[in-house]
C-alpha cells in the first residue's frame, strides 16, 4: 500500500504491505534505523516515535495508520551539528550505556518536555516508566531529562517553546 | 582536558555516546546487504519428545521462501553428523555428553529448541512459512525440576543414563567434622531469571563462494571463540571466517556465547550463496537465550557462641535446563567456590550439582553463582547473628578476611582442580564507609517498627566480586599518516564504555589528547587473536594490554627515530603529542605514521582480581499487600584503581537495579509440564524508572590489584552480587516481629503476603 507522511520534516512516500508496522517501515523501508525495536508488543518503549506530537509505540502502529501524519524519530531530534540540549544532557549525565533503548527515551522525553516543560522529577519518572532500560538503573536518565527542562521553557508570552 | 593532566582516574564523558544518541549507531538489525534473505527459526512447542518427522513441504512451496533446513539437511551436508556446541568456560570431560546440537535431530528437550530454519525474502514471509511446518513429535514425560531430574527415571539423554552432568566440590579444611556451640542449617532458593538485554540477539551471515569466505556480522563478547566453534562446526578453516562486531545492545554474560543460530544462519548463507539475516524476537530471547540463577541450597553454618564462624558446609542444586551450553558450567562451579564470600572461614565443604531439566539451558548472567551464593550466605549469617543475639554488623565484622591475611585462600574447587586467592583489600573500610554513608546508626531504631502501617527494616551485607579472568588479552597500536593513533584490541564492547576506558588509557600512556585515539575492537579482522569481554576483564586485562603495548610503541618510536637520526635509541626524546626528537631533529607523529611505526603487545595474568565492598538497604513492607518498597540502598565498593569514575558508577548503579529486578520481579517461570510462562515483557517484569528511585553508590580505590600494571579490578558485577542477601535481610528485619524468614526469591508481593498471612493464621 502507498503511504505518505512527513518524516522529520520531509515528505516521504513509501509502498509497503498493509501489515507492515510503522517501526519496520521506518527501519527497513525508509532506512531510518535510529528507531529500535526490542519487544514488538508495546511494553518496552524502545521504538517510540513522535506522531503528530504524541509519543507513540511504532511497533504497535501500522505504517498505513501514519498516512498524512507528521512523524519524528531520533534522527529528527538531532540538529545538523552536534547534539540537542536533551541529547547533550544524556551525554553529560551518563544516561546511556549500550544505547539501544536511548532513542525511545529521547523521543518520549522530548514529547513530555514539549508538552510539560516544568515536569517534576516525579512526573518524569512516571512518564519514563513506560520505557525499559537494562543498563543504567534509570537514575541518570531521570537526572538528564530533568536537567534538560530549561531548553523547553516556554517564552514569557505564552507561545510555543523553542526546542534546542 | 590535556594529556598533561592525565586521563586515568578523571571523570570522563564517554566517547561512544554521540552515535548512540543521534540514531547513527549500527546494531545487527541495522545491517542491510544486497540480496539479503531473512531467517526465522521454527521451534519446538513440546518440552520433551521424540521427533518422528518434520514436514516442511508446504512451507517450502510458499512463494518467497528460498529454503527450509532441518536437522536432516544439516546432517546431509556435514557427513551425517549434526555438530554440537562445546563448552567455552571451564570445560571438563563430564560435560561433553550433554552438549546441545546446533539443531534438534532425534529429540527435543525444551520449549524453544530449534527444529528448522526458514529462509525467505522477508521476515514476515518466513514467519508465515514457519507456521506451515508440521512437526510430528511424540511427547515424553517431562522433567520439570531438579528433584525429578535427580531420580533419573525420566532421562533427557537415555544413552548416558543420568540427568546429572557434574557435582563440584569446593573444599577447605575439614568442614564435615567441625563441631561448634552453634549449628544452623537452612534451605534457600533463587528463581530462574537472566540478563534479557534490550537488544535481542541478531546475526547477518554472508558467504562468498568465490573466495570461500564467511563473514558474520553481530558477533559479541567472544568473537574469536565463536569463530573457532563456527569453523569446527562448518568444517571451514578458522582463517576463512570473519566475525564482525557491530554495536551491541547489552551483554551481561548472555549475549555472544555460541547459540544454535550462530551455526544455522551462516550454514544457510553458505547453502544459498546469499546473505542471511536473523534477528531474535522477544519471545525467542526469553525462551532461548541463556537462562540463569535457578538454584536451591541447603547451607549449614557452625559458629562459636561469640559468633566466630568455624565452618560452612552444604549442598547446592542448579536447575541447568536441557543442555550444558558454552558457559553453563560456570554458575554451579562459582556458587561452590565463592560461597564464603569476603569472610575468613577455615573449614568449607560445598557440593554443587547441576541437574538437567526440560527447560531452557542456563549460562552465565552477571555475577554468575555469586549473586546466588551471596543470597544464601548473607541470609544464613543474618539468621545466625539473630539467634545468637549478636549485632549483625559486629557478626560480619569479626568474620571478615583481614587485610594482613592477603592474599587469602578461598576453598579449592575440584573440577578442574583450582586454588583461588583473594588478592588485596581492607574489607573493614568498605563496611564502615557503607554504614556511615547509609546512616546506619540513625536508621537502626527503625528496625522492625510499624510506621504508618508499614514495617521498616534495614540490613547490611558484605561481598566480593571476581574479575580479570581469562588469562590474556592482545593489543596493537598503529600511528596513522595524519598523526592519529589507532588502537586495535581483542576486547569487545557490549555497552559498558570500553572505548572510553581504553581511549583514556592509551591517551595517558602515549601523552596525546583523547581526540587523537581511535579504538578498533572486537572483530576478528583486527587481530590475530583476541579474548573478548567477560568476567569483568576488559579494563584489567584489555586495559593493561593497551598500557603494555603503548610502552612498546614508545620503544619502537625510539628505535625508528634513532635510525633516522643516526643516534642511540636511548638518546631519542619523546615529547607529549608523540613527537620524537634528538637535538634539533624532530619527527612528528605524522612522520612516524608515514614510517609505519607500530607495536603489538599482550598482557597476561593467571590471577583474578577481587573488588569488594558492602551494601545496605532500608525497606518498608506493607502487611496488607505484601508489597516491599525500597526506601534507600547504598553500595560501597573498592574496585582497585579507578579509570573512569563516571562509568564505574554507571556499572554499579546499573548492576544494583538489575539485581533488584531479580529480587522482586523477574521470573522465567515454567509450569509443571515444562511449558514456558514468561514469553513477553508483560509476563517477565523488569525494573522501570519508577520502581527503585533511591539507589546510591560510592566507588573507592584504596586497594589496587597487584596482578596488573593498572592496578585495576573488574567492577562490572559488584553492583548485582550483594542485592539479594541485603534486601532479603532488610525484609526479614522489617518482619522480625512476625518471625518471617524470606528464604525464597523473588520477594513478590504475593509471596510476602502469603508468609504474613500464614503467620497470622497460626
Amino acid at each position: 500500500m502507498n503511504v505518505t507522511f512527513a518524516l522529520n520534516g520531509d515528505n516521504v512516500e513509501v509502498d509497503v504491505p498493509a501489515r507492515t508496522t510503522l517501526s519496520d517501515c521506518l527501519r527497513h523501508h525508509l532506512m531510518k534505523t535510529g528507531t529500535h525495536v526490542a519487544c514488538e508488543h508495546g511494553v518496552c518503549g524502545a521504538c517510540t516515535v513522535i506522531v503528530d506530537g504524541d509519543a507513540v509505540r511504532s511497533c504497535l502502529m501500522l505504517a498505513v495508520q501514519a498516512d498524512g501524519s507528521e512523524v519524528t524519530t531520533v534522527e529528527g531530534l538531532t540538529p545538523d551539528q552536534g547534539l540537542s540540549a536533551l541529547q547533550a544532557s544524556f551525554h553529560k549525565h551518563h544516561a546511556l550505556q549500550c544505547g539501544f533503548c536511548t532513542p525511545g527515551f529521547l523521543t518520549t522525553a522530548h514529547a513530555l518536555l514539549t508538552d510539560e516543560p516544568d515536569a517534576s522529577k516525579e512526573r518524569i519518572r512516571e512518564v519514563l516508566s513506560g520505557n525499559l532500560c537494562r543498563c543504567t538503573g534509570y537514575i541518570n536518565i531521570i537526572d538528564a531529562v530533568y536537567d534538560a527542562r530549561s531548553a523547553y521553557a516556554r517564552p514569557a508570552d505564552g507561545g510555543t517553546g523553542v526546542q534546542s | 582536558m590535556t594529556a598533561k593532566d592525565g586521563f586515568i582516574g578523571k571523570y570522563t564523558q564517554r566517547v561512544e555516546d554521540f552515535r548512540l544518541l543521534t540514531g547513527t549507531a549500527r546494531f545487527a538489525d541495522d545491517i542491510h546487504l544486497d540480496g539479503m534473505l531473512h531467517a526465522v527459526i521454527f521451534r519446538s512447542t513440546i518440552p520433551h519428545g521424540k521427533i518422528k518427522s518434520i514436514d516442511t513441504t508446504e512451507a517450502k512451496a510458499m512463494r518467497g521462501v528460498h529454503a527450509v533446513f532441518t536437522g536432516e539437511d544439516v546432517a546431509k551436508e556435514l557427513n551425517g553428523k549434526v555438530p554440537k556446541m562445546p563448552l567455552r568456560l571451564s570445560p571438563i570431560p563430564e560435560h561433553a555428553p550433554f552438549e546441545q546440537t546446533v539443531i534438534a535431530t532425534d529429540k527435543v528437550r525444551y520449549v524453544g529448541e530449534p527444529l528448522a530454519i526458514v529462509i525467505a525474502d522477508t521476515t514476515a514471509l518466513a514467519e508465515d512459512a514457519a507456521a506451515l511446518i508440521y512437526a510430528d513429535i511424540e511427547p515424553l514425560p517431562v522433567v520439570p525440576d531438579w528433584r525429578v531430574s535427580a531420580r533419573n527415571e525420566i532421562l533427557l539423554f537415555e544413552s548416558v543414563g543420568t540427568n546429572v552432568p557434574v557435582t563440584y566440590t569446593a573444599q577447605k579444611g575439614d568442614a564435615r567434622s567441625v563441631v561448634g556451640a552453634y549449628v544452623r542449617r537452612e534451605k534457600f532458593s533463587t528463581q530462574r531469571h537472566s540478563a534479557v538485554t534490550m537488544e535481542t540477539r541478531g546475526l547477518v551471515a554472508t558467504w562468498d563462494e568465490g573466495s570461500g569466505r564467511m563473514t558474520v556480522f553481530g558477533a559479541a563478547k567472544v568473537p574469536f571463540s565463536t569463530r573457532r566453534t563456527l569453523a569446527a562446526t562448518l568444517n571451514l578453516p578458522v582463517e576463512s571466517i570473519d566475525m564482525i562486531e557491530v554495536d551491541v545492545g547489552g551483554g551481561f554474560g548472555v549475549r555472544g556465547e555460541f547459540y544454535p543460530e550462530d551455526f544455522l544462519v551462516p550454514f544457510s548463507s553458505r547453502r544459498l550463496g546469499r546473505p542471511v539475516k536473523w534477528v531474535e524476537d522477544r519471545l525467542e530471547n526469553l525462551l532461548g537465550s541463556n537462562h540463569s540463577r535457578q538454584m536451591e541450597c541447603e547451607l549449614e553454618i557452625v559458629c562459636e557462641r561469640n559468633g566466630r564462624i568455624l565452618a560452612l558446609r552444604g549442598e547446592v542444586r542448579t536447575d541447568s535446563g536441557a543442555y550444558m551450553r558454552s558457559s553453563g558450567a560456570v554458575p554451579p562451579r562459582n556458587v561452590a567456590q565463592f560461597m564464603s564470600g569476603p569472610y575468613d572461614i577455615a573449614n568449607i565443604h560445598i557440593e554443587s550439582t547441576a541437574y538437567l531439566t526440560n527447560k531452557g539451558p542456563v549460562g552465565t548472567y552477571r555475577g554468575p553463582g555469586r549473586f546466588e551464593a551471596d543470597f544464601f550466605r548473607e541470609r544464613l549469617i543474618e539468621i545466625a547473628a539473630s539467634e545468637l543475639g549478636i549485632d549483625p554488623v559486629e557478626f560480619r565484622r569479626m568474620n571478615l578476611v583481614r587485610s594482613e591475611q592477603m592474599p587469602y585462600s578461598l576453598a579449592t574447587l575440584d573440577k578442574p582442580h583450582k586454588p583461588e586467592e583473594l588478592d588485596s583489600g581492607d574489607y573493614q573500610i568498605t563496611l564502615d564507609r557503607c554504614l556511615k554513608e547509609f546512616g546506619w546508626s540513625e536508621k537502626r531504631s527503625l528496625q522492625g517498627r510499624l510506621i504508618d502501617g508499614k514495617y521498616n527494616g534495614i540490613a547490611v551485607g558484605c561481598f566480593i566480586e571476581g574479575g580479570g579472568g581469562g588469562i590474556k588479552e592482545n593489543a596493537r597500536i598503529e600511528i596513522e599518516e595524519d598523526g592519529q593513533i589507532t588502537v586495535y584490541v581483542g576486547s569487545t564492547s557490549l555497552g559498558q564504555g570500553l572505548l572510553t576506558i581504553l581511549t583514556q588509557i592509551a591517551a595517558d600512556s602515549l601523552e596525546v589528547p583523547m581526540e587523537r585515539i581511535r579504538i578498533r575492537h572486537g572483530s576478528t579482522t583486527y587481530m590475530k587473536e583476541g579474548f573478548g569481554s567477560f568476567h569483568s576483564r576488559s579494563t584489567a586485562l584489555g586495559g593493561s594490554a593497551v598500557l603494555t603495548t603503548a610502552a612498546t610503541l614508545k620503544d619502537k618510536i625510539r628505535e625508528a627515530a634513532a635510525t633516522r637520526f643516526k643516534c642511540a635509541a636511548s638518546d631519542v626524546q619523546i615529547a607529549p603529542g608523540l613527537t620524537a626528537s634528538f637535538g634539533a631533529e624532530i619527527l612528528t607523529a605524522s612522520d612516524l605514521g608515514k614510517m609505519k611505526v607500530q607495536a603489538e603487545g599482550q598482557f597476561s595474568s593467571h590471577h583474578h582480581t577481587y573488588a569488594y565492598g558492602a551494601a545496605a538497604a532500608h525497606v518498608t513492607v506493607d502487611p496488607g499487600t505484601g508489597k516491599v518498597e525500597l526506601i534507600d540502598y547504598f553500595g560501597v565498593e573498592d574496585i582497585g584503581r579507578i579509570i573512569n569514575p563516571l562509568t564505574a558508577k554507571g556499572q554499579s548503579i546499573g548492576g544494583v537495579v538489575q539485581g533488584l529486578g531479580g529480587v522482586f520481579l523477574e521470573d522465567l517461570a515454567y509450569d509443571e509440564n515444562g511449558q514456558f510462562l514468561a514469553g513477553t515483557f508483560a509476563d517477565y517484569l523488569m525494573p522501570t524508572a519508577s520502581d527503585f528511585p533511591q539507589i546510591r553508590a560510592i566507588e573507592l580505590e584504596n586497594s589496587p590489584s597487584p596482578h596488573n600494571p593498572l592496578g585495576a579490578k573488574g567492577c562490572g558485577e559488584g553492583g548485582i552480587v550483594p542485592v539479594g542477601g541485603v534486601v532479603a535481610n532488610a525484609v526479614a528485619g522489617a518482619l522480625s516481629s512476625l518471625q518471617i524468614q524470606p528464604d525464597v526469591l523473588p520477594l513478590s508481593p504475593s509471596r510476602i503476603w502469603e508468609m504474613i498471612r500464614a503467620r497470622s493464621m497460626e
